[in-house]
């Protein structure tokens, strides 16, 4: 009896202890020797802030308070918003941008926590205060301004297809009879697909990878969403895939936040709006390999 | 109730999903793990060998991994286009496929109830194995496993939101769509969760309908 509560005690704490040793090594090399690819490049881009203050944003009030930003974004979007599932390492256009608002603020990367959070649940996340803002693929639409508010747009795209390489029938979403459109669930590009235009059928599944895989697998024809989304995945495996046709509809992204606070938001957008060069360099080296053409919007007023 | 005024079509349409769901998966299951259960305590070895062999393997699987090699391993394997109806089909089959390994053994707990005596009995007057197991030994089964087979039964309607990830709708995927139509995502679970209470509590009801119809005299 006694040697099993011993052996159990040394078990825990074994376990304790990786635990604390995986947290440990995660932190520093995300923040450290330039954890993300374009780590060295990235720092010559931005500086991080000093002295600022935000009179009356009280998300800011809550950074300064803990000391750290915490930051909503995705984890599985090429080019965009991805996790190396191995180092924990995030990496992508929306990913760096969050990087620059935080770096305006004042904080530098190692303050900076990263939450993962799926489409379903970004307007709940940022009302219930989880995070301090999102970037994320996150379209401007009156319905989620509801709710929240959003900062930029910072990028504008459209809803497009995607099909597998060899594929010559499908130019564009009038040659969709007949053929089976992949998406994730509930989602608004797939809903306009099924009720404008005539597809043989729609599928829907947790993530765009497993629309991916089903694609290459030729289980279904096309796979719909924004184009930029898409075009992550053409940089991936340009021999497998490609981008049919051009866009049907126009997305703009936004940087979400919480309703009331315009502080924060007239900063975000005053960034944007002198950061030209930022945007541009950090579009190059995300974007424009995948084959996106765009400009920097300008932002909402 | 505005979130269920406003969308009635969709609570409709996921209502359905997971009503077809659990009906056309719990008779799958049934026949299944009947057929499987019988085979567990038969006489011939090789049918026993395989009963044990399928019952421990799916038993000790996640179903979500059940659902993935129905979802992703079996089409290209058979060259299926995924269309409405074959999803569908292929969710059942897993759904089926997974609770069929506990309905079997919830049926051969209630077999082994049954005193050996009665099945050598019925033997002994020339009955086969089949007339055994469906007239003898199995009406006594029943009865005895009904509040068992009922847990698995609310646990395969609860498993059906599963399959709102592999591209079937049902009440597990109502979430998604209300959040694209800006629904308060808090109150549509709140909403769902209350359904499956509903579900459940009328599961219970049968269960205690059959047991009173059934009851052993004694």
């Amino acid at each position: 009896m006694r040697k099993t509560r011993l052996m159990t005690g040394i078990g825990i704490s074994a376990i304790a202890l990786l635990a604390l040793t995986a947290c440990n090594s995660g932190t520093p090399g995300s923040s450290g020797d330039g954890g993300d690819g374009g780590g060295g490049d990235e720092t010559a881009l931005w500086e991080v802030a000093t002295d600022v203050t935000l009179e009356g944003s009280k998300t800011f009030d809550a950074m300064v308070a803990r000391d750290g930003v915490v930051v909503g974004v995705k984890n599985d979007q090429p080019g965009l918003g991805m996790e190396d599932p191995a180092t924990g390492e995030r990496t992508g256009f929306d990913v760096d941008i969050a990087r620059w608002i935080a770096a305006s603020l004042g904080f530098s990367e190692d303050q900076i926590e990263y939450k993962t959070i799926p489409s379903a649940n970004r307007e709940q996340a940022i009302v219930n205060g989880d995070i301090d803002y999102y970037v994320g693929t996150y379209s401007i639409t009156d319905k989620r301004k509801a709710d929240i508010s959003f900062a930029g747009p910072y990028f504008i795209t459209g809803q497009g297809l995607l099909v597998a390489k060899d594929n010559t029938d499908i130019n564009g979403p009038d040659d969709l009879a007949g053929k089976i459109v992949c998406s994730v669930t509930g989602s608004t590009p797939l809903q306009r697909i099924r009720d404008e235009y005539n597809p043989g059928d729609t599928v829907e599944y947790d993530t765009y990878s497993q629309c991916v895989e089903q694609l290459k697998a030729g289980s279904v024809d096309a796979i719909t969403t924004d184009q930029a989304i898409l075009a992550g995945y053409v940089a991936l495996e340009p021999d497998a895939l490609k981008i049919a046709g051009d866009t049907f509809s126009e997305e703009r992204y936004g940087v979400g936040l919480d309703k009331d606070d315009t502080v924060l938001k007239d900063h975000i957008n005053a960034l944007f709006t002198d950061g030209g060069d930022v945007w541009t360099a950090l579009f190059e080296e995300h974007l424009a390999p995948a084959g996106i053409q765009g400009e920097q919007p300008a932002v909402d007023q | 109730m505005g979130v269920i005024t406003d969308n009635l079509d969709l609570w409709g349409e996921t209502l359905v999903g997971t009503l077809i769901l659990f009906f056309a998966g719990g008779l799958l299951a049934l026949i299944l793990g009947i057929i499987v259960g019988a085979m567990r305590v038969s006489p011939i070895p090789v049918a026993r060998a395989v009963g044990s062999l399928y019952v421990n393997t799916i038993r000790n699987t996640p179903l979500t991994l059940v659902f993935f090699a129905f979802a992703f391993a079996l089409p290209p394997l058979l060259g299926l286009r995924l269309t409405g109806p074959v999803s569908l089909t292929l969710a059942i089959c897993a759904l089926g496929i997974y609770t069929a390994t506990y309905v079997a053994e919830t049926i051969r707990s209630g077999i082994n109830t049954v005193p050996v005596g009665q099945a050598e009995a019925a033997r002994a007057l020339g009955l086969t194995f089949g007339q055994v197991m469906s007239l003898v030994v199995m009406p006594q089964a029943f009865r005895s496993v009904i509040p068992p087979m009922m847990s698995v039964f609310i646990a395969l309607l609860k498993n059906t939101t599963v399959a709102a990830g592999f591209s079937v709708v049902n009440l597990g995927s109502i979430r998604n769509y209300l959040s694209e139509r800006g629904e308060n995502q808090f109150l549509v679970i709140l909403w769902v969760m209350a359904i499956f209470v509903a579900l459940v509590l009328l599961l219970s009801w049968a269960q205690r309908v059959l047991e009173n119809r059934w009851k052993v005299a004694r």
